[in-house]
């Protein structure tokens, strides 16, 4: 008789799974699992591998690592990053020297593939976990990277 | 005007009935009672759908951990108040090739016979604002009329989807409601009538019908509420306006307060077939025990809603839990299991009443 024994099974496993979604019924009082965002703004951290946007980290003399060898341009597959660079003779050897005069980023056509931050070979570039990104115009959404007066560390380049 | 049995001999209504007989002729007042009472109706269980809504939400939130609306007002309370409005005010738009007069018709199709049903309950001794004495068969007839609505909607339309939709409810709904009705037929051998304060006398002296019936009644409870949840069109019986498939089914087309007659229906729905278990199987506006019977001043409705908001829950535990069926297993779920245990059913009901098995 698999007729009366599928019943009972089906009402079995029914009721399983019903006992499994009450149990976080009654557990809900405890306390819910999602971020109440605007009201812990303040608190609310990010997790160490979300993507929100492109940065540059700059140390306390105003130096960062990146030789401008135009590596995350290249390899960005929407024209997101452009690098206005210039050559200039670096005084310590006297050869000429590649740096960046503005990394521009533009975060409205990102789609935060991380290709450019794969293909970085001195770290100079990495994701930010900020994500209030939204702005009231367009314009402040292409960013210029590199401070400004920043120069890049000595000896990265080897 | 007597084969409308007009029976509203609440404290309030009574006054205005006398009022109302008192200023005018006896024809006119007839149906301007009925008027106010339609209208009182309306206005009560639009914001009784909509509440439930919000308790669908808050629900459904609690059930996946989450905290649910809470923004308007406070905990909440005023958020589908603001959904309603919004939808109000919105355009009705709808697209070139519809069927313009069953694409207007169906949305009232579907929240009239909806409403309709609601007059024949007894919330309490009092509030009952037709009472038949085929109340039961007209409630099974009217919740079927909802269907044609449905369908028609998808019809009209002239969308795929929505075809598709209405057609699964047309095929869903034919079948369940041969459980609906003899899960409820079997129950009427116990009763002996039909109508609903008369099943509701019944049980004040002889317990629940539930309890009165034992296990042939629990057996008709377990399929009444499988196929009250699938009459309804709700998950797990979803698949009339199955989101992941379908777009929204049926009512893809249709915009504003049109699509909000539709959304306010399913919840009515829900609303009546909570009422009908609680009619017929746990003692309507009887309180548990007996406990308030003797307190004359206690508003008995308040047990009646309790009970319909358990049964409710119940369908939204069903919700959120179980997952979508297939248009095959649930036509096999319904001409395979539930028909042939529901004849049994009826069967073993009658035998329980022959050997005067009853407690």
């Amino acid at each position: 008789m698999s007729y009366f024994s599928d019943i009972y099974k089906g009402i079995k496993t029914l009721l399983t799974g019903m006992s499994v979604t009450g149990g976080y019924f009654i557990r809900a009082r405890k306390g819910v699992i999602t971020q109440q965002y605007p009201n812990n703004r303040e608190t609310l951290k990010m997790f160490d591998r979300f993507r929100g946007e492109v940065v540059m980290p700059h140390d306390a003399d105003n130096r960062h690592y990146c030789t401008g060898c135009q590596s995350c341009e290249i390899a960005c597959p929407n024209g997101s990053i452009e690098i206005i660079w210039d050559r200039v003779v670096d005084p310590a050897t006297g050869k000429k020297k590649k740096i960046i005069d503005k990394h521009i980023y533009h975060l409205s056509m990102c789609t935060m593939c991380g290709l450019c931050i794969e293909a970085c070979p001195t770290d100079a570039i990495v994701w930010a976990q900020n994500f209030e990104n939204s702005v009231y115009d367009r314009s402040a959404l292409t960013k210029v990277l590199n401070q400004p007066g920043s120069s890049v560390l000595d000896g990265i380049e080897d | 005007m007597n084969f409308l049995q007009m029976n509203i001999p609440l404290n309030i209504t009574k006054t205005i009935s006398d009022w109302i007989f008192s200023i005018m002729p006896e024809t006119a007042a007839n149906y301007t009672i009925m008027v106010v009472i339609a209208v009182a109706y309306l206005a009560l269980f639009a914001v009784a759908g909509l509440y439930l809504v919000l308790l669908e939400r808050k629900v459904a939130a609690w059930f996946q951990l989450r905290i649910g609306p809470n923004r308007v007002g406070p905990w909440g309370l005023l958020q589908t108040m603001a959904d309603a409005l919004k939808l109000v005010s919105k355009e009705l738009t709808s697209t070139i090739k519809i069927d313009k007069f069953l694409y207007n018709l169906a949305p009232y199709f579907v929240i009239v016979s909806a409403l309709m049903a609601m007059a024949v309950f007894p919330f309490s001794k009092q509030f009952q604002a037709f009472d038949i004495n085929i109340g039961l068969f007209f409630l099974i007839a009217i919740s079927s009329i909802g269907v044609i609505g449905i369908l028609l909607a998808g019809w009209s339309s002239n969308n795929k989807f929505a075809l598709i939709g209405a057609m699964r409810s047309g095929l869903q709904t034919i079948s369940y409601e041969l459980s609906v009705g003899l899960s409820i037929l079997t129950m009427v051998l116990l009763t002996g009538t039909l109508q609903l304060s008369e099943i509701i006398e019944v049980q004040r002296t002889g317990g629940w019908l539930i309890l009165q019936g034992h296990v042939p009644s629990i057996i008709a409870f377990m399929i009444f509420m499988v196929a009250g949840t699938a009459e309804t069109n709700r998950a797990p019986f979803d698949l009339v306006e199955a989101e992941s498939e379908l777009g929204a089914g049926f009512h893809t087309e249709y915009s504003g307060m049109k699509f909000a007659y539709f959304f306010l229906a399913e919840f009515i729905n829900m609303f009546i077939i909570a009422s009908i278990a609680v009619v017929l199987f746990f003692g309507g506006w009887l309180s548990p025990f007996g406990i308030t019977e003797n307190i004359t001043w206690f508003p008995e409705v308040i047990w009646f809603i309790i009970k319909v908001l358990g049964l409710i829950f119940l369908m939204m535990w069903f919700r959120w839990t179980f997952p979508r069926l297939r248009v095959d297993q649930l036509l096999t779920l319904e001409w395979k299991y539930l028909l042939p245990l529901n004849l049994m059913n009826i069967m073993l009901m009658a035998i329980v009443i022959w050997l005067n098995w009853t407690i």
